[in-house]
């Protein structure tokens, strides 16, 4: 079975997908799967009906807030990066999990690497498909580098301001 | 000065031992340059023409001695004994080895000093006002705000992929020495009617490829409002900014296809979701206000008998005041601008003698204090008047007494050709020839200010736009020519200039603006600069006398 990486009480490991990417053009296997938006908006109360987890896949181009209805059914948000200049991805996980509450897994697929890994938990992804063969271990390396953050984000961590208040 | 805490040190310290262990993986060879490529910009380190280059950030252009000593030390240890100021008030090594680039940011980070978001597509170094804390102009100093902004948007997880780079300006005074209004983001310090703090914000303004005088999208933000604001700028920014073209890539683009309405629209939308939770707490802002606290300056009579002296028995003493002078908050004290644009040197250059030369002015005579501009000059903002005789002298013995801010020799030229994997053209011998030029001082002094920019390519590093005269480098069949462009203004009356007419062999430029200054003179009329002259004649006058032989 298919792995990856996932962000578990702080800690990167590998674990078992239950989920399989399905294309537009293909049929769709028995079990969880992850769907593109628009397939789901086609689909997804047909496939949701078979009783299995469904996952949706958001492009950079497609609005998280097309989803907003439908989070509390949808097991897992599958963030595309096409390429990993793009951006967008960001925005999305921190509005998923900020304006929108959600708790499902957030996961990065496509041009996800590891020196992305820090600035991804601090929006909100718990799970990751790395393109680099990052190990786990490298991954919680590479997310965890910096000490300390000056931004509130959708992580839990305390920004600088909020330290200082502290001392 | 802000001082750095622990905090603050760790995390350039956790920076910096990142950045190594890349460079081991690269020199090792688990990485190719292609992987390299992007982790090595978020670090400032381009590779140009001969050599890596380092762009060192200078938060809002303010530095203090020991910052400068080590710039200096770094300039004479890894480069070849130089540096050179940009027009984004930061610090451009030229000459550097990429082995030894963990050592030096390792050094960077010993005096408070980083790399960081000096490229890349994220938000870069903020313009501040170099007379902040200084100028009786201001409504409120706006290195508070430029401070809290490096903070807020370093590292930031959200914003450190858009579609192209972003850039803010913070200013508190009427007279703009930002270019705010060609920023990203300007923002322009405001009183309401009620007295309370806030900013006009402008959004889209830019140079480059299109360049625009950036609309105002808030009349007034309550202060303490603006990183909620921010927030919702960069996120309708990142979300919608076109990322299918690099030149159509910035929010200038954006603001300009929605129109300023629209986009002012959305952000409010967003802004409203957003709410305070974006804001940062007021406890915070007492914090870094308190560290830019006034100075202990000392209560001294308005009239210096030793400076009045000194201006009545030293002609090039006077003329430096006249020039390079600016008066100061505080009596007896004055705002002295040093100039890096000796004549037939390069614009920005400073060596590592000349670093420490001002850095120890500024430590001895100076409060600690030391500013860069973007027009590439640097600015010792609390000198005594007193004191200013013996500060000009030391200046004149190090080359850095030019009295020439704001004049036609005072040019804004980015590196160009002699060092710029981008350029079309030379910026840095043009400049030289123009400034040889004007080489007389009671000439230059006659004609008054006058703002010459030159870019060696279209992405306008050299703000040619916003020049009075631009000049732009263009490559025609593999020979350097220039076109110029006339009115343009980076300052509260900014204005995009507009092209004289066909681009120019490189051995006519100088001879050129010679000849617009010609006109100027014999048009202009009382008290007015060349650019008020232009915008009262228009094109006509210049144009027929520059393409005259042509005819």
């Amino acid at each position: 079975m298919p792995t990856r990486i996932k962000l578990d009480h702080g800690r990167m490991a590998l674990v078992e997908d239950p989920f399989t990417h399905v294309a537009d053009d293909e049929g769709v296997p028995h079990g969880d799967v992850i769907v593109s938006l628009t397939r789901f908006q086609a689909e997804g109360e047909r496939l949701l009906s078979d009783g299995r987890l469904v996952g949706v896949r958001l492009e950079p181009s497609e609005e998280v807030e097309a989803l907003a209805y439908d989070l509390p059914r949808i097991a897992v948000v599958a963030v595309a990066f096409p390429k990993y200049r793009d951006g967008r991805g960001y925005t999305a996980a921190r509005l998923l999990r900020e304006r929108y509450a959600y708790a499902g897994e957030v996961r990065a697929v496509g041009d996800v690497l590891r020196e992305q890994a820090g600035f991804m938990v601090r929006c909100g992804f718990d799970a990751f498909e790395p393109a680099d063969g990052s190990t786990p271990q490298a991954w919680e390396q590479a997310a965890h580098r910096h000490r300390h953050v000056y931004q509130r984000a959708a992580d839990a961590r305390a920004p600088a301001y909020a330290e200082r208040g502290e001392q | 000065m802000y001082r750095y805490d622990g905090i603050d040190k760790e995390i350039l310290a956790d920076r910096a031992a990142e950045f190594r262990g890349q460079v081991v993986r690269r020199l090792a060879g688990e990485m190719t340059e292609d992987q390299f490529k992007p982790l090595r910009l978020m670090n400032g380190l381009y590779l140009q023409l001969h050599a890596y280059m380092l762009r060192v950030a200078i938060p809002y252009g303010s530095l203090n001695s020991v910052q400068l000593r080590k710039l200096a030390w770094i300039a004479r240890t890894y480069d070849k004994g130089y540096g050179h100021f940009t027009t984004r008030t930061n610090l451009q090594f030229h000459w550097i080895k990429l082995a030894d680039t963990p050592d030096i940011l390792d050094a960077l980070a010993s005096v408070d000093m980083h790399a960081i978001q000096t490229s890349g597509n994220c938000i870069r170094n903020v313009t501040a006002d170099p007379f902040a804390g200084a100028t009786a102009e201001e409504l409120d100093d706006p290195r508070v705000w430029s401070e809290a902004i490096r903070q807020w948007s370093s590292l930031h997880p959200e914003f450190s992929f858009l579609p192209r780079k972003f850039k803010l300006a913070v200013t508190a005074s009427a007279k703009d020495r930002t270019a705010a209004k060609v920023h990203d983001i300007g923002l322009l310090l405001r009183r309401g009617r009620d007295g309370a703090l806030g900013f006009e914000v402008i959004v889209g303004g830019g140079l480059g490829r299109t360049p625009y005088v950036g609309p105002t999208i808030r009349e007034f933000l309550p202060a303490a409002r603006l990183f909620s604001y921010l927030e919702a700028v960069l996120r309708v920014y990142n979300r919608h900014g076109r990322r299918d073209n690099i030149y159509k890539a910035r929010i200038k683009i954006l603001v300009s296809a929605l129109g300023a309405e629209e986009f002012a629209r959305q952000v409010e939308a967003e802004w409203e979701k957003v709410g305070t939770a974006g804001d940062l707490p007021d406890t915070e802002l007492a914090r870094i206000r308190a560290a830019f606290a006034p100075m202990n300056f000392e209560t001294l009579p308005a009239r210096s008998e030793a400076f009045e002296t000194a201006r009545a028995a030293n002609p090039a003493f006077a003329r430096f005041v006249r020039n390079n002078v600016k008066p100061h908050k505080k009596a007896g004290y004055a705002i002295v601008e040093v100039s890096l644009k000796a004549i037939g040197e390069t614009p920005g250059d400073a060596s590592a003698e000349q670093m420490d030369v001002v850095a120890d002015l500024a430590e001895r005579y100076g409060q600690d204090d030391i500013r860069v501009t973007h027009e590439q000059n640097l600015v010792l903002p609390h000198i005594r008047l007193d004191d200013l005789p013996t500060v000009h002298g030391v200046l004149a013995q190090a080359g850095l007494a030019t009295p020439n801010i704001g004049l036609v020799s005072d040019i804004i030229a980015c590196p160009g050709l002699d060092y710029c994997a981008l350029a079309n053209a030379r910026a840095i011998p043009v400049a030289q020839h123009i400034a040889e030029r004007f080489a007389d001082p009671d000439r230059a002094e006659n004609i008054g200010e006058l703002k010459i920019k030159i870019s060696g390519c279209i992405n306008a590093c050299g703000h040619h736009h916003v020049g009075h005269i631009g000049i732009l480098g263009v490559d025609k069949k593999g020979e350097e020519f220039y076109q110029l462009t006339l009115g343009g203004s980076g300052a509260e009356d900014a204005a995009v200039g507009s092209i004289l007419g066909p681009a120019l062999p490189a051995a006519r430029v100088a001879e050129a603006v010679d000849v617009l200054v010609e006109v100027y003179l014999r048009e202009r009329q009382d008290g007015e600069r060349f650019l008020d002259t232009f915008r009262r004649t228009g094109v006509a006058p210049f144009k027929e006398a520059v393409y005259a032989d042509a005819h």
